[in-house]
């Protein structure tokens, strides 16, 4: 399936890119990190399940399990520090 | 729309501004109270930038968001103090962009009949924004500039109101 991926702070810094249309066989946002960290380079860097980063699906923070659809959006990024 | 309906809704008053542009506490306050008579308490935070962290001093700061969501998530962060609270109002003006030491940052300011019920809703609206609103700041240091990293105090923070956190 085919989504939009959105990078926020170090993360986009650090690709250099701040969104990205994605084809997909991932079925989860776990999923999906594993799959770019399968890139190699920069992506398994940044994206290292050592590495302390957040998800959001659709626009609301959500954890490895959460389901994937077509045309959904998925954004990374590190922890918040508003405020 | 009933009588009892249109009448809670005028009972009942919250927005959220993300934006570049500094905000007065005093008109926020004002508009916070206006029309609204049986506000007895009002309760505001101001966050600012400091000249110093981690023991480095601070030039500039820089604050990113992520448009649409962080709106959203502190919309559903006032719904939950609603829901908490015997509150009657509920603003939130978080500034995003560049920002220098003693800039204010952040407001958030609560109105209630009493004042028991804005000082905990201030408090627990300021805990979760600093835990789950997706905003990220950047320092510039003579060091460089670095992203500030979230700490686990603030979890512990959000945690006090029951909610599990897990940013830092």
């Amino acid at each position: 399936m085919q989504i939009q991926i959105r990078f926020f702070a170090s993360l986009r810094e650090a690709l250099g890119l701040s969104s990205l249309s994605w084809q997909t066989e991932a079925t989860t946002v776990g999923a999906l990190r594993d799959e770019l960290i399968a890139r190699g380079g920069v992506w398994a860097e940044v994206l290292a399940r050592g590495r302390a980063v957040r998800a959001a699906l659709d626009q609301a923070m959500v954890g490895d399990d959460a389901a994937l659809r077509d045309g959904a959006e998925v954004a990374f990024f590190p922890p918040v520090t508003g405020g | 729309m009933s009588a009892s309906a249109a009448s809670a809704s005028a009972q009942r008053r919250a927005s959220v501004s993300i934006r570049h542009e500094d905000f007065d506490l005093g008109s926020e306050v004002a508009a916070l109270r206006e029309g609204m008579p049986a506000v007895g308490a009002v309760c505001a935070f101001v966050g600012t930038v400091r000249d110093r962290n981690e023991g480095e001093s601070v030039a500039t700061m820089e604050l990113e968001h992520y448009p649409g969501m962080t709106e959203k998530s502190i919309e559903a962060m006032i719904e939950q103090a609603f829901a908490r609270f015997d509150i009657l109002g509920a603003r939130v003006v978080h500034r995003v962009g560049l920002l220098q030491p003693q800039d204010q940052i952040v407001l958030v300011a609560v109105s209630s009949m009493h004042r028991g019920e804005s000082f905990q809703a201030c408090e627990f609206l300021m805990d979760y924004l600093k835990t789950q609103a997706p905003f990220w700041k950047k320092e510039v240091t003579p060091e460089g500039a670095r992203w500030v990293d979230a700490r686990v105090s603030d979890d512990a923070a959000l945690a006090r109101w029951g909610i599990e956190s897990g940013n830092a």
